[in-house]
């Protein structure tokens, strides 16, 4: 996907003045937070399950390498084709191979964020391959020719009447605006497509070592289609979805399902060992999975490590007071919200995604809702310190906070500046008090609001006075 | 160096291990992977079959339950009838002895297309915990026919409905050799919330899922 992270402040400023998308974001709010409070309540240990989950995460990426072999061996086995592949260029080249080998013309895919990642639908029909998402929510935003605004909800920031337009142009029916029937008018759409495409591409939720399975969680069936109607199933994953034993996944869905839409548990659990076997009637003659890298080694070898444990739940996004307000595309990749200022950088480049870990209140709202404990503020804040190490912040703040630094260590020079500001603040301020306008690198501040003023005297002079007073007055 | 050797390696490094994974090493993430440890689990103390039952309902499953196998063409027949939807389809072959016929349906044990409106399929195990079908792919246990049909109706017997995902792994583990192609876990209808955060049942596979107990 391209990256447009850079236009982070501009587009969350248009964001942020549409209507239609402030209707949408609100809507969606409103249900995903109480729906989940709801559910999670249903565990009466929940933070038990939350730090015995944080901990398999761990345990996974500590032992990546060993559970990666275990894994292999054990899919292999089971007569599961198995690739490595370095970069996302790789990933689309080495799909693109599999399905010339087998004369494929037509694709179905369930959803992959990878696949986003590596721009895999534009480098499939590049090739002259007919792609279809079938996962409702991609379906409309690959229609309307867009990108995610949510790892979950991709299609979150459109209007039911959007949803109508486009349908009706682009199936050239009569336009529906009842949300089950266009939901319906889909499933008709999709379903020949299902029946004869040629190979089916795929995600993985994780891959399980105890039995070389790669398995998905999906609502619609697609994914069941997907990974069972084509002739080829081809699956493309990232490394850092290792987990050990089967009892493990079934541990961490009681926590990514509810911590995704509120649900107990999502309609379809989906475990894949291999191709079709002998005498089954159905499933495809051929199982690929790719196991990417596309910088996740990088990131297990930094001091990101912890948001390799994601799982991709999108809770951190939903409780976010700036994606609430903002929605995904303001982000400018892949991944929206708090775990998306995390791995944004990481993946593209911290001076690529410059706004994005200072797109935060730092409220901790995510590292709450978070149900495999990543420390997402914290990260975001090594983030800035990393940016102003790294000397990316803009040349204006980096001079007025080493100004600030070379004040700040010299107190009579500090105590004699202060001493001016708080005065000239204190006349600037008027009878009201308040400042209407700071001057640049305050101005974003009083842009919607104003700013109380200093009321003539520092701290300094205030604490000094106090003490002089305590001194002399009554023992 | 292919890429294997290469992300293989990089893993190691950002591990801070050194050079190929010792035997201990190896031991013990093959001990972590041998003893099937549950994590923590939430309580469960509720019994087992009206628990599922329950759960069918909260997942938008309809539940229905006879005395015997052989009563079963006759309530799915009933349950067709009053929701008014068509009386043919397809089952697994386990089904194909029971008389069909003679409660007015025309069901044929083979695998389902794209055209058929009604699927009947057993089921491995049942879990209560969520209400949740576990079926296993197989020469006889054909994928499609929970999956095409605009209706699944799924036969559980009563002796079959365990407590949790875990229980029905261990299930599995004792009466199978490996996993078949495919496990999937059926909670319900198919179902979307992609329009508007609008809950809509029947994206791609079932609109409804009817769960018939057989004691």
């Amino acid at each position: 996907m391209q990256i447009t992270s850079r236009d982070f402040k501009r587009v969350a400023s248009r964001k942020l003045a549409d209507p239609k998308l402030q209707k949408a974001l609100g809507n969606a709010k409103g249900k995903l937070v109480v729906t989940r409070a709801r559910s999670i309540l249903e565990l009466d240990n929940y933070e038990e399950i939350r730090e015995a989950s944080a901990r398999v995460r761990d345990f996974g990426l500590q032992n990546m390498d060993v559970l990666l072999e275990e894994w292999e061996r054990r899919a292999v086995a089971a007569g599961t084709i198995v690739h490595w592949v370095e970069s996302g260029r790789e990933v689309n080249a080495k799909v693109i191979e599999i399905a010339r080998r087998h004369n494929v013309r037509k694709i179905i895919k369930s959803k992959s964020m990878l696949g986003e990642e590596t721009n895999l639908n534009h480098e499939l029909e590049a090739a002259g391959l007919d792609v279809r998402e079938t996962d409702l929510g991609e379906y409309i935003i690959q229609q309307s020719g867009e990108t995610p605004s949510h790892i979950i909800a991709p299609a979150v920031h459109k209007s039911r009447d959007d949803v109508a337009d486009l349908f009706a142009e682009k199936h050239q029916r009569r336009r529906l605006t009842d949300i089950a029937a266009l939901t319906h008018e889909a499933r008709e759409i999709l379903r020949p497509h299902f029946l004869d495409a040629d190979m089916g591409i795929s995600g993985a939720n994780f891959l399980v070592a105890e039995t070389g399975s790669t398995m998905i969680v999906t609502n619609e069936g697609n994914g069941r289609m997907t990974t069972t109607m084509p002739r080829v199933h081809v699956a493309i994953t990232g490394v850092e979805k290792i987990i050990p034993t089967l009892e493990d996944v079934s541990m961490i869905l009681r926590l990514l399902t509810r911590s995704a839409t509120g649900q107990s548990i999502s309609n379809y659990l989906s475990f894949t060992t291999g191709p079709k076997r002998p005498d089954d009637k159905d499933g495809p003659g051929e199982f690929h999975v790719i196991i990417v890298d596309a910088g996740r080694t990088k990131v297990l070898a930094s001091d990101m490590r912890e948001a390799l444990r994601c799982i991709r739940c999108g809770a951190c996004m939903n409780h976010c007071p700036v994606y609430q307000n903002i929605g995904g595309h303001a982000y400018g990749w892949v991944y929206p919200g708090p775990i998306g200022s995390i791995l944004t950088p990481s993946y593209v480049g911290l001076e690529n995604a410059i706004d994005l870990p200072n797109a935060a209140t730092l409220c901790n709202q995510c590292g709450v809702v978070c149900p495999v404990k990543i420390p997402l503020p914290d990260l975001m804040r090594k983030l800035r310190e990393k940016q102003v190490e790294r000397g990316l912040r803009p040349w204006g703040e980096r001079v007025g906070l080493r100004l600030w630094a070379w004040a700040a260590a010299r107190p009579r020079i500090y105590s004699l500046l202060t001493r001016i500001g708080a005065r000239i603040g204190r006349l600037a301020g008027g009878r009201a008090g308040l400042l209407h306008k700071l001057p640049p690198g305050g101005s974003g501040w009083t842009t919607g609001r104003d700013f109380p003023a200093p009321k003539g005297k520092t701290f300094r002079e205030l604490y000094a006075r106090e003490r002089a007073g305590k001194r002399s007055g009554p023992q | 160096m292919s890429a294997r050797e290469n992300i293989l390696g990089r893993i190691r490094a950002a591990n801070g291990k050194t050079g190929a994974a010792s035997a201990a090493e190896r031991e013990a993430v093959a001990a972590r992977l041998r003893t099937h440890a549950r994590g923590p689990l939430p309580s469960m103390d509720w019994d087992p079959l009206p628990r599922f039952k329950e759960r069918c309902i909260v997942m938008m499953s309809t539940v229905d339950q006879v005395a015997s196998r052989s009563d079963l063409p006759a309530a799915i027949a009933r349950y067709l009838t009053s929701n008014r939807l068509p009386l043919g389809g397809v089952c697994w072959p386990e089904f194909a002895d029971l008389d069909w016929g003679g409660a007015g349906l025309d069901i044929a044990a083979r695998p389902a297309t794209g055209r058929d409106m009604v699927g009947v399929t057993g089921s491995f195990c049942a879990i209560a915990e969520n209400g949740t079908l576990m079926l296993l792919s197989g020469e006889d246990t054909h994928a499609t026919t929970s999956l095409l049909p605009e209706t699944h109706i799924a036969v559980v017997p009563a002796s079959r409905v365990v407590r949790s995902m875990e229980d029905g792994w261990d299930l599995l583990r004792r009466e199978r050799e490996g996993l078949p192609r495919q496990v999937n876990f059926v909670s319900g209808p198919s179902r979307t919330a992609d329009i508007e955060m609008t809950l809509v049942m029947g994206v791609h596979g079932p609109f409804r899922v009817h769960v018939v107990v057989v004691n």
